[in-house]
């Protein structure tokens, strides 16, 4: 099986890969982290806004989800379970942060403009004015509190729908949308206040 | 969606939040518009919550390099092994230095040639060790019994 794990690791069930971790292969969860080392870092990155910062914690929460294997529950989604570890590590991280009133490593460089939207805008003013506007946005999401900002990130830049945010955080989806909405409104409120 | 009360905020807010998002029914849009058409300061605020959804569509994650990926599993396992590594090497450690202080401290008390004050002196100091030892561990453990954000986790 070894093999097969070496040849197609996609095919390979997500519920198969955690019972051979759980039995000692390293290579299973190996897999695992690959298909989901992208979502975490990206993850990670919402919430502390640092390429650095945000490799360290998706990392330390493989490498303790990797230590906790034994309790995963091979019928759950485990990115489900996963995203418990990282979000703890990284409202820790935030937390501290906040207490030792450390800088972000390198502020300004999680968010990019979306190549899609900066090939569709020809007006060149028009496109400074936005990007403007989402360098305001891009600050006060830093300014958000942890769980506005969590389902914010959530939504806007994994695209996840209601439901899903809901799974993972582990709240009902009348406060996902609650959240979304006080976090939307902390961002007009910024914009506005620049622009009046 | 079929609240009947139908002007609350929350459900209103609800509403305009799964409209932005494409999350709304055909039903329920209608009713929205019905709403905002209705209600100036509800469509400004509206408008508003539009501009942000705009700008923040328009923004993705900044890439890290491709290098990254390649190494990402190693540093994982890398970590796991230094974790356990050092887990060992600190209690080889403890148990080692606790050893030797423990002899150490025999080998004083059994020197008759003593004078009592250095001996009461090496018990208050054994003793305010335990207790602080006793106390920092105790802590620690509550610490992470107690989880800080489970009004988060829920």
């Amino acid at each position: 099986m070894e093999m097969v794990l070496e040849r197609e690791p996609s095919v390979v069930s997500e519920r198969d890969l955690i019972l051979r971790a759980q039995a000692g292969e390293r290579r299973a969860f190996g897999i695992l982290v690959e298909r989901y080392m992208r979502r975490a870092y990206f993850a990670a990155l919402g919430f502390v806004g640092s390429h650095d910062d945000a490799l360290d914690l998706s990392q330390d929460a493989f490498a303790r989800a990797y230590r906790a294997r034994h309790r995963i529950n091979p019928d759950m989604p485990f990115y489900t379970w996963f995203y418990q570890i990282l979000r703890r590590l990284c409202f820790n991280f935030t937390r501290d942060r906040k207490l030792h009133r450390n800088k972000l490593r390198d502020q300004k460089c999680w968010i990019a403009d979306d190549a899609a939207f900066r090939s569709s805008e020809r007006d060149p003013v028009r496109l400074v004015e936005k990007r403007e506007a989402r360098e305001l946005v891009r600050s006060a999401i830093e300014e958000l509190p942890g769980r506005e900002r969590e389902v914010l990130v959530l939504k806007e830049f994994e695209g996840l729908k209601y439901r899903e945010i809901a799974e993972v955080i582990g709240v009902p989806i009348g406060t996902v949308m609650s959240r979304l909405y006080a976090a939307r409104k902390s961002l007009a409120r910024a914009i506005e206040e620049t622009t009046t | 969606m079929n609240d009947p009360n139908r002007n609350d905020p929350e459900r209103v807010q609800a509403f305009m939040m799964a409209a932005l998002d494409g999350e709304l029914s055909v039903k329920d849009q209608a009713e929205l518009q019905e709403m905002l058409d209705s209600d100036a300061a509800l469509r400004a605020e509206w408008e508003r919550l539009q501009t942000v959804k705009e700008v923040t569509t328009s923004m993705t994650y900044r890439e890290p390099p491709e290098e990254v990926w390649d190494q990402y599993w190693d540093s994982v396992y890398n970590q796991t092994e230094r974790k356990i590594g050092w887990l060992f090497l600190s209690a080889g450690l403890f148990v080692v230095f606790g050893w030797a202080i423990w002899r150490w401290i025999d080998l004083l008390l059994a020197d008759t040639a003593l004078p009592w004050i250095v001996r009461a002196g090496i018990f208050g100091a054994v003793f305010g060790g335990g207790v602080l030892f006793v106390s920092v561990a105790r802590e620690k453990w509550f610490t992470r019994k107690r989880d800080p954000y489970k009004e988060i986790q829920r």
